[in-house]
């Protein structure tokens, strides 16, 4: 912007001064900067994060677990089975609810009141979603429902609103004139974005799948419920055995979820998830006129007295200075340490996958090993590490910088296809460092930056699994109870996250990345 | 045919993209003239043609340049696409879904007579720039419009055929307005021809009257 600004300008003196905002802003918004800065935070992070090992034999666990993996059995097939088929009926029924959801909202996006409250709910993950409908609605297929659908539908909003947005409007504004809304709508503006339209949804319900079986970490009988038990108790093979069958049903979802199948599919979800008649209508109201209020306004008459405010103030104070405060710092420590990980393993990962550096026969081996890495749920992924290295931060690290990693090694290594090079460019290495990295460096940034709110909305969940980040404190304050702390907790990390995608945006758009959906793809 | 004219332009300014482009002092166009607009590229012939979309957009089909095909759509739909106004939404939803026997019934004649018909249920996004080009035309066409606005329409087909297209244009249409880039086309299916230059209209008059020497000399600086 300064930049076309000030070659218009023909006064001498403000043009140099122009310059010297030009050179310092092209310093601020120059991708090498901005790298090295986010590793300098990363390192400083790693100071203070808590990375000690508490295990004494870390490699017999690992070995235990290698043995498991080698060894995978599938003991209970009929368990096995009823899992499988609630974690697809749970993920298909929330995404395709929370699809429609989102497509209908994307009419009202226009409506700053509505970009707010799509923000808020994605804001949220859909596990701590789970842990306050399950107060109200306990462990049924509603709780589990409701925990896909609300975050996925302010996901879906944004991301369809901008690919209508971004796409090519030329159809829709050369109809003629009185063509009425929604057939214009309809023909000129859904069509033409269809495609990308279906591919997007089709990479949420693979996301869709990861979160209906995590569902499982509190309760509700999805894989992840029999994963979590398997490993608790040791035994490995098993656990390998639902991994893999997970990891198989993610790898032939090109083959199920087909056109003709979608329909049939969804409405044997129904048929086969157990709804509940009735809900406690009595619960529900205490819980949201009661429990969830801050308890000094839970007196008589509360929220009609000023003390009881300014109890509740003291309150909130306190609960921020005990427990949020330690949480948010631990939560951004594991986020940027774990930001710069999966960036790092993003850029040693691409070339495995990249036809400028492997045959067609080469890849294949590549392709597998990325599609694991990213199909394990970064919970689970963590889990596992956690029984070798004890609780720290370090299983945490570990796990979001190979899943996050993995997923962005694989968007570049495709986008690395659209490259032409010279037929006299160097090979190896060389080609590494000068032909295809410096070209790839940019998308990489922005694909990067687009996981930054994923990765921070993961840091803060993994705190169930004893990390002192947020989320170890809301699964504690729902462990006492205290549904008043674990509300205000879990509004403490929705604004984090709103306060981190604006950064992420501000920053993407200071390097001019690309923002749009269609030439990202599936990254949100 | 009425006295009144169909398009009037009086000492008026074009802009296009907010940079004025063409000074016309004044024209009028009546009902069942059929013109040739002609000029260099960047003469402000697309300019003068979406201006006179503007005066009537009822009674007027635009046939641009852009051709706004829905890539992803059938050629059918993207010709039916002429006509979603004449339709409830709903209609139009049924035919998108699947296609009305009815709209294919009106739409194959004309599929046939642009040359089409091999491939009414292909993807747009499958076709060849001219076939692409004579799916917009047959958009346009399929608005039944009195009057025809058409700005290089048959710019990306070969000879024979743009003679056909231009024939079976002025046979649907009382009124046509071409911007055209062949002097020879615009000569023979013309009965006046507009000239632009320097942002001015240079040169108004019958074709009869007008020379291809004449006409060259629009091109020259």
């Amino acid at each position: 912007m300064s930049g076309s600004g000030s070659s218009h300008s023909k006064d001498a003196q403000s043009g140099t001064r122009n310059l010297q905002v030009e050179s310092m802003n092209r310093h601020i918004s120059n991708p090498r900067s901005v790298s090295l800065g986010f590793v300098i935070i990363a390192c400083v992070c790693l100071i203070f994060a808590d990375t000690s090992s508490f295990s004494a034999e870390p490699w017999l666990e690992l070995s235990r677990i290698a043995y498991g993996f080698i060894s995978p059995t599938l003991l209970s097939s009929s368990d096995l089975f009823s899992s499988l088929a609630n974690t697809l009926a749970f993920a298909l029924l929330g995404v395709g609810a929370a699809a429609i959801l989102g497509m209908l909202l994307t009419h009202l996006f226009e409506w700053r009141i509505v970009r707010l409250l799509c923000a808020f709910i994605r804001s949220i993950h859909e596990l701590f979603w789970a842990l306050l409908f399950l107060q109200v609605f306990g462990l049924s297929t509603l709780t589990g429902l409701l925990a896909i659908i609300i975050p996925y539908t302010g996901i879906f909003a944004k991301v369809y609103a901008e690919i209508l947005d971004e796409n090519d409007q030329s159809a829709y504004r050369q109809l003629p004139q009185q063509t009425d809304r929604w057939s214009a709508h309809l023909y000129a503006r859904l069509m033409p974005s269809w495609p990308q339209l279906v591919h997007y949804t089709q990479y949420r319900l693979e996301c869709g799948i990861r979160s209906s079986s995590i569902l499982g970490f509190v309760g509700l009988p999805t894989l992840g419920f029999h994963l979590v038990s398997y490993f608790k108790q040791g035994d490995y093979s098993d656990a390998a055995g639902v991994l893999y069958v997970f990891i198989a049903v993610i790898a032939l979802m090109r083959f199920w979820t087909r056109k003709k199948y979608l329909l049939p599919l969804a409405v044997a979800a129904i048929i086969w998830l157990p709804f509940q008649s009735s809900v406690d209508l009595d619960l529900l109201q205490r819980f949201f006129t009661h429990d969830i209020l801050p308890s000094p306004l839970r007196q008589e008459a509360g929220i009609f007295s000023v003390e009881a405010w300014q109890q509740t103030l003291s309150w909130s104070i306190i609960l921020f200075n005990e427990q949020a405060l330690i949480g948010t710092w631990n939560t951004l420590l594991l986020t940027q340490i774990a930001l710069v990980g999966s960036g790092l393993l993003a850029l040693i990962l691409y070339p495995l996958i990249s036809p400028l550096f492997f045959s067609r026969k080469q890849r294949m081996g590549g392709h597998l090993f990325l599609l694991v890495l990213r199909s394990i749920p970064e919970l689970i992924l963590a889990f596992v590490v956690l029984l070798m290295t004890g609780p720290s931060m370090i299983p945490a690290i570990i796990a979001l910088s190979l899943h996050n990693g993995a997923i962005i090694a694989f968007l570049i290594g495709r986008y690395t296809e659209t490259i032409k090079l010279r037929g006299d460019s160097p090979v190896g290495v060389d080609r590494y460092t000068y032909e295809v990295t410096p070209r790839i460096y940019k998308p990489f940034l922005a694909f990067l930056f687009y996981r930054w709110e994923v990765i921070l909305r993961e840091s803060a969940i993994l705190g169930i699994l004893g990390i002192q980040t947020l989320g170890f404190f809301i699964d504690s304050a729902f462990e006492e109870l205290r549904f008043d702390r674990a509300l205000f907790l879990i509004l403490v990390t929705a604004a984090l996250n709103i306060l981190v995608d604006s950064a992420s945006r501000a920053i993407r758009q200071k390097l001019r990345l690309s923002t749009a959906p269609s030439t990202l793809e599936d990254v949100v | 045919m009425t006295l009144n004219p169909v398009f009037k332009l009086q000492s008026s300014s074009l802009s296009w993209q907010k940079q004025p482009v063409l000074n016309v002092l004044d024209l009028h166009i009546h009902a069942g003239e059929k013109v040739a607009v002609l000029g260099k590229s960047g003469a402000g012939k697309t300019t003068l043609l979406h201006s006179l979309h503007q005066q009537a957009p009822e009674s007027t089909a635009l046939c641009g340049q852009t051709l706004g095909l829905v890539s992803s759509l059938s050629v059918f739909h993207n010709i039916y696409m002429g006509q979603l106004e004449k339709h409830h939404f709903l209609y139009n939803l049924a035919n998108l879904i699947y296609p009305i026997q009815s709209q294919i019934k009106a739409i194959k004649p004309l599929a046939e007579n642009l040359g089409l018909n091999d491939c009414l249920f292909k993807e747009a996004a499958s076709l060849s720039g001219g076939q692409q080009q004579r799916v917009a035309l047959g958009r346009a066409l399929f608005q039944n419009k009195a009057v025809f606005l058409g700005d290089e329409p048959v710019s990306a087909v070969d000879e024979v055929q743009s003679e056909t297209l231009l024939e079976f244009i002025m046979s649907r249409h009382q009124t046509v307005i071409l911007a055209l880039h062949s002097i020879d086309l615009a000569l023979r299916f013309c009965d006046r021809i507009i000239g632009l230059k320097n942002g001015e209209i240079e040169l108004d008059s019958p074709s009869q009257d007008t020379s291809a020497e004449q006409l060259r000399a629009l091109y020259q600086d």
